[in-house]
């Protein structure tokens, strides 16, 4: 893997703003509502304060004023219901709608990711990236909008009106409130080693977790149940202590700050009661003085809160745009050519190859292939055969040389038309979620069902397609449940009978299948393979001995080539192989 | 909800304390409006400096006592949360690995993962959550009705007439939006799924040209995902706004009605005041209840995640007849293991996976099981330690239907070398130490010896010691096939079964290996399973198995003449040379 700048947090945020401007009109209009609900959250009291002046005593309350005030009242709640809703409508719109087309464009990056970065990351970290880390970005980005926006104007909007209430309470607040910021910080930064401590302890339960539940088979079969369980009860009480050190330090920053606020509500009173004392302040004033001091304090802890919360989401964001940001595979020639009616003359000259600059692996490999041939490569694992593939399909470029097909450079014909003229079936049998249709299909719908069942009989799948609860409709997962993994290979090679392609890739095709379906699809593959050019990657030499050549390969190079009878004659590397197979037992 | 109160039974005082904590908290919260009326009605009026300080003071007091009981109140609901969560982790790790192989086949390991790790540590930020706050709010929302009517019994019915309302939009917002939340859950999967499987299958997307239509169902899925994002978001955007402007109509009315009482003379003005302050923190009240009713939600679903599991009883039924008490007395004339027409399919109702198995082995006997892809090799052997019940027929160990013994004694009966060469991270002493943990160090060099083994680890740094990754992943496929043959073998186990398991090894190693295990001093009963007929021509019996049922069964010499599965599996492995 490679090393990464990091994303700094001013990229980060230039990078959402290309996401966030298409909606820009959402984003104003949600800062409008924004600014009218904290506006008309602050008018409220204000206005029940000076309905509430106007009540002082018996006999001596004025109704018709009361009315007036208390009909806007209705107004302005109104009013203000309203542009909350519609402000939190819209935030749910712009976070939605960036996070999809984040996704969006991250799917599209993964679709044209060079296989080296596929195969260099662990795929739970890219779904990680495009799952978990969108997910936590959109709590992050639509709780920063409705509360950061409407906690911040809060925070102006309560000063500007305690200022215009009475200078010196205003003053007396605004010095009072940090405190609780101070203290929210200073658990934070003591709480912050016993988070860690709790996440390790938490890594090496997971883990443990991992493997038994992995290998529970194994550990049913050693009856290790009781040891595991000592195993995990040992962390397990260890997590609950740091645990709960964590959990209970970290939940102290609630009642601390809110002692502060209620220190700040209580100096409010005191100096609010002595101003109204000498006349300086009316009780109605001081009533919406308080309600400010509470409403004033409020915004200060959620805001602490979003802080960390958006401090994470960009974090998340960063981690999604590195993915969108790599490099993709190497764009195709604007003239690139599309390989069409493809007789299957295939040429390697003098190339060159390797994952890693400092790890050689193929050096000058040459090699004609005649329209129709059959080509088997052999040898020992790690050879390089299936790199041969791998370079083949163009799933990485050569570092030099060429590959040709029917005389034109790979590199010079569209992707789509060089693997149309293959079909592949891997070791590797991935099937998708999906039907048994579909993954033989794999989604094109050109295929009649006669088409299929016909390719089925071929590959000799139909047997248990048939037997399955609905056929080729029957669901299946990821990881084929209750399929063996030789019923996965044939529905893998059912794919290739099925799109009868011009030229043929098995690597290890028929690994876990029992020799005897082998054989009768070799069969299958020699008639779909007439005239057509195959190559075989095979681990089993019986599979391939009537290939027209055979590579044997180690450390990269070719070091024979020829037919079956011929190598054997040879007396070397491959004679050498063959006959381990029949040592004497 | 009985599974986290069960869980909770141990932290019952906790449990108890950290509410009512939170609820004298919330009294003294309640009380501030009462002291501030008091400032307004009797300092303010009557022009009592003292009185002003007197009751700024009890402010303090009120909220450094509540400071107190608060922080008593998180310790508790921690502590309660922190215990609870532990418990429900090694129940629920302890109930997993009491399921046999049908549930780890039905469930699958990956979400079992989730469960024991993710779904817990919600469980117990909602614990903690709801110990803290949830019984806080009602109370205040409650308490401060009842406060309201202390001061006025008139202007306190409209606190009746608000807070059913205000608990209508909120129910009614949940109810509404928790099947829309399942709905985001079960889209995000979708598309977790299609993200999976387009790095997983890249190879072959590409190599079909099917990008573009995975783009398209990423697309449309998302699309889907969104829309219902958006759905669940308006709703749940009501809760807010309604409640704000419920609770400022009720403000109104109150001030409208105070009004008229104040100028009955039946109300003061600072009472009016104290009124106001009940409806404000009622709102802000709710506020925090309607944020927690995520939480909650969330911590809910996962509590139906876990107790999913808990609630799948694992079917097998353990005996209790311990083996050593009649071996090996009783072991002449017994066979060591039976099958009479036994039956077993993996699915209820599917196809058998095997049917009408019948054979008989004697103990020292070697037996040899071959037969193509899916002919229920790996299932029969499964069979003989009890791995799977048999649907039909009955499987015997020495004399006894294997139901009969304890799990304990099977184990000890039954030495397995799974298909899957399966290490631990750990040491390989550790590795082999699985099954025996007091075997000495001479027996273990002998299985190292006879597994073929002692080669390659002799040349590890450490030996023994040597340090094996997780998964084995620092060794090779041979290698780790040969540690988990050392690690069956230990157990010196009177049955021996290997599936598989020397299909990574040359012929020449497989053959010595084979040489080994026939000379082992307690001559146990051993099954190979395998691929190549060269491999198992030597055993003393075969049975060759398709498609579930007996093909064949006999010596190598008799199959090759009658049986033309066996002389085709031969023949495609060794060249008709005869």
């Amino acid at each position: 893997m490679e090393k990464k700048k990091k994303m700094t947090q001013k990229e980060t945020a230039a990078r959402l703003w290309t996401y966030l401007k298409p909606h820009r009109f959402f984003v104003i209009l949600s800062l409008l509502t924004a600014a009218a609900t904290v506006a008309g959250t602050l008018y409220l009291p204000i206005l029940m304060g000076k309905a509430i002046d106007h009540i002082i005593g018996p006999g001596q309350v004025h109704f018709t004023v009361i009315g007036k005030i208390l009909l806007s009242g209705v107004a302005a709640a109104i009013v203000t219901g309203l542009a909350q809703w519609i402000m939190n409508i819209c935030n749910n719109r712009i976070t939605f709608h960036v996070t999809r087309d984040i996704r969006n464009r991250a799917i599209e990056k993964i679709e044209i990711l060079p296989l080296k970065y596929v195969d260099g990351h662990s795929y739970g970290d890219v779904v990680s990236r495009v799952i978990a880390d969108v997910d936590q970005f959109a709590d992050g980005l639509l709780m920063g909008f409705t509360q950061f926006f409407t906690g911040v104007i809060t925070i102006l909007g309560t000063i500007g009106f305690m200022f215009s209430i009475h200078v010196w309470i205003a003053l007396l607040v605004v010095c009072l409130t940090p405190i609780s910021l101070f203290v929210a910080r200073f658990i934070a930064s003591h709480t912050y080693s016993m988070f860690r401590l709790q996440s390790e302890t938490r890594g090496q339960e997971t883990a443990l977790t991992e493997e038994m539940m992995e290998g529970q088979k194994v550990v049913k079969a050693f009856g290790y149940e009781q040891r595991a369980q000592e195993r995990f009860d040992e962390i397990n009480e260890r997590l609950r202590d740091c645990s709960l050190q964590a959990t209970f330090y970290s939940s102290l920053t609630n009642p601390c700050t809110r002692f502060v606020n209620s220190i700040v509500y209580a100096s409010v009173a005191l100096s609010g009661a002595l101003t109204a004392l000498t006349g300086g302040l009316s009780v109605g004033q001081l009533t919406v003085l308080l309600s400010y001091a509470n409403q004033y304090t409020k915004p200060f802890n959620e805001i602490s809160g979003v802080v960390t919360e958006l401090q994470n989401a960009f974090a998340c964001a960063a981690r999604i745009f590195e993915l969108i940001d790599e490099t993709p595979q190497t764009p195709e020639p604007a003239d690139a050519k599309e390989l069409v009616h493809v007789k299957g003359d295939v040429s390697l000259s003098h190339v060159k190859f390797s994952y890693e600059p400092e790890k050689k692996l193929i050096e000058d490999f040459n090699l004609q292939v005649k329209k129709g041939q059959r080509v088997a490569i052999v040898g020992p694992t790690g050879c390089g055969k299936t790199t041969i593939i791998n370079l083949l399909m163009r799933f990485y470029d050569v570092n030099a040389g060429a590959i040709q097909v029917d005389g034109e450079d790979i590199r010079q014909v569209t992707r789509y038309s060089l693997r149309d003229s293959y079909g592949m079936v891997l070791q590797d049998t991935w099937l998708k979620t999906g039907t048994v249709r579909d993954n033989i299909t794999l989604g094109s719908d050109v295929f009649t069902d006669e088409e299929i069942i016909h390719a089925a009989k071929e590959a000799h799948s139909y047997s248990f397609i048939k037997k399955m609860p609905k056929g080729l409709d029957t669901w299946i997962t990821e990881d084929g449940a209750g399929m063996s993994q030789g019923q996965k290979q044939l529905l893998c090679i059912t794919r290739v009978m099925l799109h009868v392609p011009a030229m043929l890739i098995l690597d290890e095709a028929t690994s876990s299948i029992d020799t005897r379906t082998e054989q009768k699809i070799q069969n299958a593959f020699a008639k779909l393979m007439e005239g057509r050019t195959s190559f075989i990657v095979a681990h089993r030499l019986s599979t391939i001995q009537n290939a027209d050549t055979i590579l044997v390969m180690k450390n990269g190079r070719i070091i024979e080539q020829g037919d079956h009878e011929s190598l054997l004659a040879q007396d070397g590397f491959y004679a050498q192989l063959y006959n381990s197979q029949f040592a004497n037992v | 909800m009985k599974m986290i109160i069960r869980f909770m039974k141990d932290y019952k005082k906790e449990s108890i304390l950290a509410p009512l904590f939170k609820m004298l908290e919330a009294m003294l919260e309640l009380l501030v409006p009462l002291v501030v009326a008091a400032i307004i009605d009797k300092g303010i009026y009557t022009g009592s400096r003292r009185y002003i300080f007197m009751m700024c003071l009890v402010l303090f007091a009120l909220a450094l006592i509540g400071l107190l009981f608060s922080i008593t109140a998180q310790y508790f609901a921690a502590k309660s949360a922190v215990g609870a969560a532990s418990a429900m982790r090694s129940r629920l790790f302890s109930h997993i690995l009491s399921f046999g192989y049908r549930e780890m086949d039905d469930i699958g390991s990956s979400t079992l993962i989730t469960r024991m790790t993710s779904d817990i540590n919600q469980v117990q930020n909602g614990i903690n959550m709801v110990l803290r706050l949830f019984l806080r709010s009602p109370f205040i929302v409650f308490g401060a009705m009842i406060m309201a009517f202390t001061i006025d019994v008139r202007a306190a019915l409209i606190f009746v007439v608000t807070i059913p309302l205000l608990s209508l939009v909120v129910f009614t917002v949940m109810g509404v939006t928790k099947p829309i939340y399942k709905r985001v859950q079960a889209a995000l999967d979708h598309i977790l799924n299609i993200t999976r499987e387009n790095l997983t299958g890249v190879r072959v997307i590409r190599a079909f040209n099917r990008e573009e239509s995975e783009k398209e169902a990423f697309f449309a899925g998302n699309d889907r995902l969104t829309a219902l994002q958006k759905l669940a978001g308006m709703i749940s955007g009501l809760t807010n706004p309604l409640t704000l402007v419920i609770i400022n109509l009720a403000i109104i009315v109150l001030i409208q009605t105070g009004a008229v009482r104040v100028n009955e003379g039946s109300l003061s003005q600072g009472e009016v005041v104290a009124l106001y302050n009940y409806l404000s923190q009622i709102l802000v009240e709710l506020i925090k209840f309607a944020n927690l009713i995520v939480t909650i939600t969330k911590a809910l679903a996962s509590v139906n995640r876990v107790q999913d599991i808990f609630a799948i009883a694992p079917e097998m039924k353990e005996g209790s007849l311990e083996y050593s008490s009649f071996y090996p007395e009783k072991q002449s004339g017994v066979p060591a293991v039976e099958f009479s027409d036994v039956s077993f399919c993996y699915n209820e109702g599917g196809e058998a996976a095997v049917s009408d198995i019948t054979f008989r082995v004697e103990p020292g006997e070697t037996i040899g099981i071959i037969g193509g892809t899916g002919a229920g090799k790996t299932t029969l052997v499964n069979l003989i330690p009890r791995f799977y019940d048999a649907v039909s027929g009955t499987v015997s160990l020495f004399g006894h239907d294997v139901k009969e013994y304890s799990f304990r004694e099977l184990r000890n009966m039954v030495s397995v070398v799974p298909q899957k060469a399966q290490l631990f991270a750990g040491t390989i002493r550790s590795n082999l130490l699985m099954g025996v943990p007091e075997a000495a160090e001479q027996e273990i060099e002998e299985a190292l010896a006879i597994s073929q083994a002692k080669e390659f680890v002799d040349e590890k740094d450490g030996r023994l010691d040597a340090y094996v990754e997780q998964g084995g992943r620092n060794l090779s496929g041979g290698q780790k096939q040969r540690l988990t043959l050392a690690r069956a073998l230990l157990k010196k186990a009177p049955v021996l079964i290997m599936d598989d398991s020397a299909s990574a090894l040359d012929f020449a190693t497989d053959a010595r290996l084979r040489q080994a295990i026939k000379e082992m001093k307690h001559k146990p009963t051993v099954f190979i399973v395998a691929q190549r007929a060269s491999s198992l021509m030597h055993a003393d019996k075969i049975i060759v198995l398709d498609d579930g049922k007996i093909a064949g069964m006999g010596d190598h010499a008799s199959l090759l003449q009658e049986c033309d599965i066996y002389r085709e599996i031969y023949e495609t492995q060794f060249k008709k040379e005869a």
